[in-house]
């Protein structure tokens, strides 16, 4: 493998590798904790502080640890490090571990924890392994935190309520009403809203991607011919 | 001059099938059941197709030109004008016009046009609006008004109808709950979850000679329309038959348990959108089985999850949900039940 850049390993974290709009790992939490912008962004950091330390610890035991026996191994210490989260979140976040429930200690399945430990930690440095769990965690957030936007405003016409839950009080006064006289749309936070809405982001991406890959497009097309004849 | 004959290729005899002719015929067999609709439920059924109609006309235009196809043709085709009488027929008299036009919105563009127009799309577009609505705003999906002819007249004007659908205002001459009341199936459906048994609930004044009062005859007249279409071919007789069918079975044997804690088979058949459902939203041909075996499968489908869903479930009807859970389930039936080709031997 060839040697990867911290700045590619963010850049596809985020973007061009992102787990909710591209690779579609995690999609269970993904879909059942966007119905706000702060249920989203908590299960977002909750899952990016998993990634970074299951990542880092993995990447440390690589050459410990068989291969024949590595999945077994990589789910010990995700379900370990998962488990000192939940317990975290509970002692100071105890609004937001009653918001997100079973899907905390439900981050141990999350494919992408252990997909990014399969594919990334164990044949990686431990700093560039720690990178790319910031930046796949915080590719997740986003893609939670726009898909509870989407969500949060279409079903119940406001963005960061509840936002005391991850910022204590002063977070009472985040929330944004967007009408006043809003009757809410309950399709978009029942489940159905979330494929729908997901489905509706996915596509906004491919079309910014296609519109740069145009924009590219051209210079490629003339540095081929040279390119043959040379 | 050497004779000269054209070479003509089967087939020989043409009927003239074209979708905008079969869009048009569905929409003639609407009318009978419209005009009973419009008799009980007043002006409000006709302003809902007015404004399904055109909403859905320029959803459909617009659609059409971001995609770049030929307007006239597809708009032409009048299916965007069949739709939009399906959803409006299915909505209550009085909903708020946004309601209508939300639930139009999401049928063309959602239900019909992300999935590739007509022709492409998995889902009944009417029904996937209807449910959107349903699921999204129970209280004014529920809010019908009481059927002509029951205690008082409760005629509104056109005017007044206009005022109430664009407004929300409803006319100060009468008190606010004695224009809308539950439906027969509501009623059917509380009343039985209370202990009550058939019999007892039949007295109340909302139930006819068979079924609902109105709604018994908008079923009349939705059976005239669809056994026209039936006999002329614009719909395949093995749907309707197939989910009446198999409604009124699992219906009998209910009622044959237990008459007094399950409706008789001749009262679902007559209630709610059983009849429309069965000759105008289920034949769609776009959504529906395609072989003859299949259709009757799928027909038969529906027919005990309607039965199912209103016996058992959460909602007093169930057509919708039943004909997108049988719409999922259309390409497998197909698979499995694709007829022998003539000459192919059985594997």
């Amino acid at each position: 493998m060839s040697e990867t850049g911290y700045l590619k390993i963010l850049k596809d974290g985020v973007w061009t590798q992102n787990t909710g709009f591209v690779v579609l790992l995690g999609l269970c939490p993904l879909l059942a904790t966007s119905n706000s912008v702060v249920n989203g962004v908590g299960m977002g950091l909750a899952t990016t502080l998993a990634l970074f330390i299951s990542n880092v610890a993995i990447s440390l035991s690589r050459n410990l640890v068989r291969p024949e026996v590595r999945i077994p191994v990589f789910i010990m210490v995700i379900a370990c490090v998962v488990t000192a989260v939940e317990l975290a979140i509970r002692g100071f976040l105890p609004g937001l571990y009653t918001a997100l429930g079973i899907f905390i200690p439900l981050i141990v399945t999350n494919c992408c924890v252990l997909g990014r430990a399969e594919s990334f930690a164990c044949k990686h440095g431990m700093l560039k392994s720690g990178m790319d769990g910031i930046a796949t965690g915080l590719g997740m957030t986003l893609a939670l935190a726009l898909l509870g936007a989407l969500r949060e405003s279409l079903g119940q016409g406001t963005l960061f309520s509840q936002a005391d839950l991850l910022f204590g009080e002063w977070g009472k006064h985040l929330t944004l009403h967007l009408a006043s006289d809003y009757r809410g749309f309950l399709l978009a936070i029942l489940p159905p809203g979330a494929f729908i809405g997901l489905g509706c982001l996915i596509a906004v991406k491919n079309v910014f991607d296609a519109r740069a890959q145009r924009r590219i497009k051209p210079a490629v097309a003339i540095a081929g011919p040279r390119e043959a004849g040379a | 001059m050497a004779m000269r004959f054209k070479t003509v290729t089967s087939p020989f005899v043409l009927l003239d099938t074209s979708v905008g002719l079969v869009m048009r015929r569905v929409l003639y067999a609407m009318l009978p059941g419209i005009a009973a609709l419009a008799w009980f439920f007043g002006w409000g059924v006709l302003v809902n197709l007015v404004i399904a109609t055109i909403m859905a006309l320029a959803a459909e235009a617009a659609l059409l030109a971001a995609r770049g196809k030929p307007l006239a043709l597809y708009l032409g085709d009048y299916s965007a004008v069949v739709t939009a009488w399906l959803l409006a027929v299915s909505l209550p008299p009085l909903a708020p016009w946004w309601l209508t036009t939300l639930g139009i919105l999401f049928a063309i563009v959602v239900a019909k046009h992300l999935y590739g127009g007509l022709g492409y799309n998995p889902f009944n577009p009417a029904m996937v609006g209807y449910v959107v609505l349903l699921v999204s705003f129970p209280r004014e999906m529920s809010t019908w008004l009481i059927p002509h002819g029951i205690d008082q007249a409760h005629a509104m004007t056109l005017l007044e109808t206009l005022q109430a659908i664009f407004s929300g205002v409803l006319p100060a001459r009468f008190a606010p709950d004695a224009l809308t009341g539950a439906t027969s199936l509501d009623i059917l459906r509380t009343k039985l979850g209370l202990g009550l048994t058939v019999t007892e609930v039949r007295n109340s004044p909302v139930f006819g000679i068979v079924a609902g009062h109105g709604w018994e005859w908008a079923a009349l007249g939705f059976l005239v329309g669809g056994l026209w279409l039936v006999y002329i071919r614009a719909a395949a007789w093995q749907i309707p038959s197939g989910m009446l069918g198999g409604l009124a079975v699992i219906a009998t044997v209910f009622y044959l348990i237990d008459p007094q804690h399950y409706a008789p088979p001749w009262f679902h058949l007559w209630s709610g959108a059983a009849i429309y459902g069965a000759f105008f939203i289920a034949t769609d041909p776009v959504t529906a089985s395609a072989t003859p075996r299949g259709r009757l499968i799928y027909g038969v489908g529906i027919g005990i999850l309607v039965y199912i869903i209103r016996a058992f479930g959460g909602y007093p009807d169930g057509v919708a949900f039943a004909v997108l859970l049988m719409n999922i389930a259309a390409p497998t039936i197909d698979l499995y039940t694709r007829p022998r080709v003539f000459g192919e031997r059985r594997a």
